[in-house]
């Protein structure tokens, strides 16, 4: 027979408390919470990007308003943080993908070293073709 | 991965060369180019992908790093926001091209 006590929850485990803080700790850490918070960036180049495509289907007037717009210093220097928090998402993604994604080719272990070659073999053909789709 | 590849570009050409007048690519070309069929579907799919793994982030941002434990609460408006801002963006990508 159990006895209920009154005034007494079920025990929980006991968890040390963290403070919230914790990233400012470790050189890692705070990259990680770097990492991060580039979400916050990406969010804004979507939504930044989208609407340029929607000004560029308004027409010529409406493209060069937005242009106009996003020449501003405030805008710019916005974008140029994203840009950076852009570029330490895609460097570290590159890093951590051969520890996340173990790549064998027939048997045999792909170098880690190969993995990230690749990938920016990869990012710089994508770079060269929106470039040369934009501007050519 | 979508993001990994192709947003430093595209940060840079929109966000920064453009505006400031470092390049000027020519507009009917452009719009020929944004306008294109193929480009609007992977425009949509890409953008897609990434609001949704960019509030996956921020949920885990909002979770761990600033250690807000309202799990389902700030799941619901991470993710609720993504699929509002996907509606969002294919309503604004397609009225770009018709």
């Amino acid at each position: 027979m159990s006895v209920q006590t009154p005034g007494r929850s079920r025990p929980r485990a006991y968890r040390r408390p963290v403070s919230v803080w914790w990233w400012l700790r470790k050189p890692t850490y705070l990259l990680f919470v770097l990492r991060e918070l580039s979400s916050i960036f990406i969010a804004w180049l979507v939504a930044f990007l989208v609407i340029m495509v929607f000004s560029v289907g308004r027409g010529a007037d409406s493209y060069r308003g937005f242009m106009d717009w996003a020449g501003q210093a405030w805008v710019v220097v916005i974008n140029v943080l994203a840009f950076a928090f852009a570029a330490l998402h895609t460097v570290t993604w590159f890093l951590l993908t051969p520890k996340a994604m173990a790549l064998r080719v027939r048997g045999r272990a792909v170098p880690a070293r190969a993995v990230v070659t690749g990938e920016y073999v990869v990012l710089a053909i994508v770079t060269v073709l929106v470039l040369w789709l934009v501007l050519r | 991965m979508i993001a990994a590849v192709l947003l430093p570009v595209a940060a840079f050409l929109f966000g920064i060369a453009i505006p400031l007048g470092w390049l000027q690519p020519d507009f009917g070309h452009l719009s020929a180019v944004i306008t294109n069929p193929v480009t609007i579907i992977l425009m949509i799919i890409g953008f897609i992908v990434l609001i949704v793994h960019s509030a996956h982030r921020l949920r885990y941002l909002l979770y761990d790093g600033l250690k807000i434990k309202r799990r389902t609460l700030v799941g619901a408006l991470c993710y609720g926001g993504a699929v509002v801002a996907s509606a969002i963006m294919i309503i604004l990508v397609l009225m770009a091209a018709l």
